[in-house]
């Protein structure tokens, strides 16, 4: 690794050396101010840096389910027209893997993310810090991850374990 | 002169005459299947008045019907939730007209204007920065000519028995074109990436803000923000006013109706680049980051849907492409794999770009398997589908690149076939 940090400092130096060579550019970027950048930031990444304040349980995430996810992802997670979030836990080494959220996904922050960015999927966006919160913590309770009253937030979310988590490898270098 | 000559010793099984014998008949100019017949004296109905007049755009031939993205699927419920796929079996050369290019979008096309969309680069950065589509305009812009393919392309082959598609609707997941913009190094040297940044994630403007993580190394290598595909702006469906445009990676990656880039110490482990796009393995072992998008191809004609007239010669035609760089060679067999021979490759063998190859085949009317087997200059070979299926999950499905089989009956129908 110390090589690595070495050769990733020189290619820092030679990105310092490229902004001097593109001086034929124009530089017509706006600089934006702190308060500009975090009305666009949407990213939350796995050790929960980007989570928002709010918090919720799957007591009051059941009732947000029904109300806005049930049609799609069915009764409990299951059997939906959509994907299912709960169940398969064993099914990763049989010969039709059901990747769910409790059988594959391997970080619990990417479950609030991906609710936040894209549902629900006809109407995104309109889900406040506290439902997003109550829904990821009722998927959760679903596949027996946290308990049903167990208040998650930006502090506890990252800290859940995933059953699938050390089942993931990477490709690349890390 | 009479259209007859000798048809030369095959190189391989089955008719097969291969590249040698199929350079030699372009030059000479017999070998064709184009006949000319003469016309003297004769005028064709078209050619009694002027024709039609100038338009401001441009349609295909009212005749070629078939000119269609193909497999045009949303999921339940959903209209913008799906893919749709170029229809290769009825193109040639390596550019795909724009207006045939495949789609996969997730929650449909966002109608953006563009007077009110900017680019945002934040994050591990000195200065955070907003970029108009008139400020990037005034950027140096490169183009270059390169295939995108949805990493669930040929995912139709993992499955038990071969399925009855197309060449499209297999493999229709890959398109090329020329794309240009603005190399996203500059505009990341611009806003000064800190020593920390080494990951972007990009966030795209669609309903679902689709996004995903990318190392920089990738970004400063190739990575451009696209603003034109063959030549216009880029269409709705290629996400305009902008994209990522990432050479050679899963189509994924190469966020449409770019919005954000956040410069990052890590991957952000999004919902895409975890849940959907790893590849699980038969011992239950998930791999990320599976970017590169392997060496492939594809014989486009003759294959299902194009049925075969008479006995005698055709040319065999197709795309080879991958991620790592060039296409060094294609390798063409007509008895199930049995003997090879190599094709002919276009003259634009381009980088991360489709390779048209052909050969020649002379079809002695009997039954055949037809398949292609392309190599890249990095040495790798395209594998064969047991090799590919020997490690993957049951119905894990990206990334597959093993060597298609199409046969041919004696009454010249094509289908795909395990082989």
């Amino acid at each position: 690794m110390y090589m690595r940090d070495r050769i990733v400092a020189i290619c820092a130096l030679c990105t310092f050396a490229c902004a001097a060579l593109a001086e034929g550019e124009p530089g017509l970027g706006r600089e934006m101010s702190a308060a500009e950048v975090a009305t666009m930031d949407f990213v939350i990444m796995a050790d929960g840096e980007g989570l928002p304040p709010g918090s919720g349980s799957a007591a009051t995430g059941a009732t947000v389910y029904q109300q806005h996810c049930v049609v799609c992802h069915g009764e409990e997670g299951k059997n939906g027209l959509h994907d299912s979030l709960a169940g398969g836990r064993d099914t990763i080494r049989g010969p039709m893997p059901n990747k769910t959220v409790g059988s594959y996904w391997p970080y619990a922050t990417t479950l609030f993310d991906y609710i936040r960015r894209a549902m629900p999927y006809q109407n995104p966006g309109n889900l406040s810090n506290d439902e997003l919160y109550a829904l990821t913590a009722y998927v959760l309770y679903l596949n027996g991850i946290v308990g049903e009253s167990d208040t998650i937030d930006a502090g506890s979310l990252p800290l859940a374990e995933m059953p699938n988590r050390d089942n993931f490898v990477w490709a690349i270098e890390r | 002169m009479a259209n007859r000559r000798l048809i030369p010793m095959p190189e391989a099984g089955n008719g097969l005459l291969g590249r040698r014998h199929f350079l030699q008949a372009s030059l000479g100019g017999g070998m064709t299947l184009l006949t000319a017949t003469a016309t003297a004296g004769i005028r064709e109905k078209w050619m009694s008045a002027p024709g039609a007049g100038m338009s401001e755009t441009g349609n295909p031939s009212p005749h070629e019907t078939q000119l269609k993205r193909t497999g045009v699927s949303s999921r339940p419920g959903t209209t913008g939730s799906g893919v749709s796929r170029t229809p290769l079996e009825y193109l040639d050369g390596i550019i795909t007209p724009s207006r045939l290019h495949f789609e996969r979008h997730h929650s449909g096309i966002p109608d953006i204007e563009p007077g009110l969309h900017k680019l945002t680069i934040y994050g591990l950065v000195d200065r955070p920065l907003s970029f108009s589509i008139e400020a990037l305009e005034r950027y140096s812009k490169v183009s270059r000519i390169q295939f995108l393919e949805c990493s669930g392309n040929s995912g139709a082959l993992i499955a038990p028995e071969p399925v009855p598609l197309t060449a499209g609707g297999i493999h229709g997941l890959v398109s090329a074109s020329e794309w240009g913009g603005v190399p996203l190094s500059v505009l990341l040297d611009e806003a000064g990436v800190k020593p920390e940044g080494k990951w972007i994630v990009a966030d795209g403007a669609d309903s679902a803000m689709m996004s995903r993580s990318v190392p920089l190394d990738k970004v400063l290598d190739d990575a451009i923000v696209a603003l034109y595909q063959n030549g216009e702006p880029l269409r709705p469906s290629n996400g305009y006013p902008m994209r990522l445009f990432l050479p050679g990676w899963e189509g994924n990656m190469s966020v449409k109706w770019l919005r954000t880039i956040k410069v990052t110490r890590g991957p952000a482990m999004t919902k895409d680049e975890t849940s959907k796009y790893s590849d699980l393995r038969n011992d239950g072992i998930a791999e990320l980051f599976t970017f590169p998008m392997d060496v492939k191809s594809v014989i486009t004609s003759p294959s299902p849907g194009l049925t075969l007239g008479p006995k005698g010669l055709y040319q065999v035609s197709g795309i080879a492409w991958s991620g790592a760089g060039k296409i060094r060679r294609v390798d063409v067999s007509a008895d199930g794999g049995q003997s090879w021979a190599e094709a002919a490759l276009d003259r634009h063998v381009l980088p991360m770009c489709l390779t048209r190859f052909r050969t020649a085949w002379n079809w002695d009317g009997g039954s055949a398997v037809l398949m292609s087997r392309a190599t890249d200059d990095a040495g790798s070979v395209q594998p064969s589908r047991d090799t590919v299926m020997a490690r993957r999950a049951g119905n894990s499905f990206y990334h597959y690149n093993g060597i298609q089989a199409w046969s041919v009956s004696e009454q010249g129908h094509l289908s795909n076939v395990y082989a």
